[in-house]
């Protein structure tokens, strides 16, 4: 038996009749939305030189840590860590990477917003990581809701009011621990993943934001150089 | 240095439509230098500095796991407390009997700004009566309690006008009713069959029973504690240890946890407007606070879409603190 080295070229021939596969299309609009030298890159601009840029990537770390905390909880059922020693120590992991990724993500959240990082077509960037946090806290919120414990119970009684008065009372029941717990371990950590997936992707396909000019600069506009003109090649749209 | 500019409509390369560059919307493409980077060597410190930062965390510190309340707890703990909140569940004068949508459809009772009352548009999902759920049914369980069966049929079978009379005859013994050795004695009173029917709720209580039988109206494998909650949560016993834990809204419970832990600390703002007027004393207020916090949200997601807003950045001059080696270097670069 051979090994065909050439298979990765045979697998994408990219030929003209296969130009109106799905399959081509999308493997070509991810190349191009990501090439691998942006997905992965080796270098990166001397500007980022400043602490502010490590809690980016503390968040996805303390996430992580969250992720597999909350895996090991999951495997040994919600009962668990209230009669063991090592499931409470597990809890106490769990609840110390919530504390810690939220911590990193509130500052990584500022620091971007003095950045104005949305420039220069990174608004869907920004837009995200709202969106992350915001998720971020129904999940952590439906993690207290579900630790069967008096804090939960309190919160459950307490928080039914807000979310009551909007509406979504019928449909959310903060008093039902199954459904909490669902929501909990399965629904918001797949929208958490998702959005923040998607976060980091945008991250990579536009870069770090650069500096703001320094005061005095002449801004570009003062030429009045067509739209065209301004994109350097290369650049994504 | 050329300009990349933030072009959301398609860009025609032989139209010359030229457009102003708005600093706090575009950026100039960077021709400066660049560092080596490892991403990958980045992540795998990153994640061993939180992993043990996480691990020791959770050494020192450890996590809260107070014992919840049971109806069991409550009613061994605190029988008056008990008896005062049951008779108010078959009066229908409870917390939860006049809550409204989506429990039952207590008129009025829906929060609202103006015309805007989304609690009562979607109505009642959870319905609870609280006469039946949490006092008649559960009675109607106990076995072999002749005394509570007939005292049970004689309250049904009364006016409606009895009910009441009885009712409110029992809610003012009942507030100055005592615990003996964790019994309750109330005082004599014109209240009919009502006395028999707390008293043997409050037994059927502090056995345990009644816990099993909030829950067991649904099926086996019971996970919706909805009916029980809210039963506890209509007593002040909950309340006062939730006051004992510094839990209370007006000790910013929301964000509090149990013990000295720091909570969900990132509901700091939620829980703020809690604290002022008009929402710390409005019949709406929960509403009025989501409100904000939504309006408030959405401005945070489309920070860059509003003009002067978006500027803040730009006039805060944060950003030299932040990009302080940047400009250091542009300076030291100047042949000025």
């Amino acid at each position: 038996m051979t090994i065909d080295t050439d298979a990765p070229t045979k697998v994408a021939a990219d030929l003209p009749q296969d130009a109106g596969q799905l399959s081509a299309k999308l493997r070509h609009a991810a190349v191009e939305a990501l090439p691998p030298e942006r997905l992965m890159p080796d270098r990166q601009p001397t500007y980022v030189a400043s602490w502010i840029y490590v809690f980016g990537v503390l968040t996805v770390s303390a996430l992580a840590v969250v992720i597999l905390t909350g895996v090991v909880l999951a495997i040994f059922g919600p009962a668990w860590w209230h009669v063991s020693p090592t499931g409470h120590f597990v809890n106490s992991l769990h609840l110390w990477s919530v504390e810690v990724f939220f911590f990193a993500m509130v500052i990584h959240l500022w620091g971007k917003f003095f950045m104005a990082a949305w420039r220069g077509r990174r608004r869907a960037t920004w837009v995200t990581g709202v969106v992350a946090f915001v998720v971020s806290v129904g999940t952590a919120f439906t993690g207290y809701l579900s630790q069967q414990n008096f804090d939960s119970q309190w919160i459950s009684t307490q928080a039914k009011d807000g979310i009551n008065s909007t509406g979504a009372g019928a449909i959310f029941n903060v008093t039902n621990f199954g459904q909490m717990l669902m929501w909990h371990i399965v629904l918001l950590p797949l929208a958490v993943g998702l959005i923040v997936g998607g976060h980091v992707l945008l991250v990579r396909r536009r870069g770090v934001v650069p500096p703001f000019a320094p005061p005095g600069d002449a801004p570009p506009d003062v030429k009045a150089v067509p739209v065209a003109d301004l994109t350097p090649k290369g650049d994504d749209r | 240095m050329t300009a990349a500019t933030d072009t959301s409509t398609k860009t025609d390369m032989s139209a010359k439509k030229a457009r102003r560059f708005k600093p706090d919307r575009d950026v100039e493409e960077w021709h400066g230098g660049y560092l080596p980077y490892d991403l990958v060597k980045e992540f795998i410190i990153a994640f061993l500095v939180v992993a043990v930062l996480v691990v020791g965390l959770a050494v020192i510190f450890s996590s809260p796991d107070e014992t919840p309340v049971t109806v069991k707890s409550w009613s061994t703990s605190d029988p008056v407390d008990f008896a005062q909140t049951a008779i108010t569940e078959l009066d229908g004068t409870s917390g939860t009997a006049t809550y409204g949508p989506p429990y039952n459809a207590t008129t009025g009772a829906s929060q609202s700004i103006g015309p805007f009352s989304p609690e009562s548009w979607l109505g009642v999902h959870h319905p609870i009566n609280t006469a039946n759920d949490y006092v008649i049914d559960p009675l109607k369980t106990l076995p072999n309690q002749p005394g509570v069966a007939a005292a049970v049929a004689e309250y049904n079978g009364a006016s409606s006008e009895q009910q009441a009379a009885w009712t409110a005859a029992y809610e003012k013994a009942v507030a100055n009713a005592t615990a003996k050795n964790g019994v309750l004695q109330v005082p004599k009173g014109d209240y009919g069959p009502v006395g028999t029917m707390i008293g043997a709720l409050t037994s059927m209580a502090r056995s345990g029973a009644l816990d099993g039988a909030l829950l067991s109206s649904r099926q086996f494998y019971g996970t919706d504690y909805t009916k029980p909650l809210l039963f506890i949560a209509d007593g002040a016993y909950l309340a006062n240890l939730a006051q004992n834990q510094h839990l209370s809204g007006d000790q910013w419970g929301m964000m509090n946890e149990t013990g000295n832990y720091p909570g969900q600390a990132w509901l700091w703002l939620y829980t703020l407007w809690y604290q002022v007027p008009p929402m710390n004393s409005s019949s709406s207020g929960d509403l009025q606070v989501w409100a904000i916090m939504m309006v408030l949200t959405l401005l945070l997601a489309l920070v860059p879409f509003i003009p002067g807003l978006r500027s803040i950045p730009r006039w805060s001059r944060v950003y030299r603190l932040i990009w302080r080696q940047h400009y250091r270097d542009l300076a030291g670069a100047s042949p000025t």
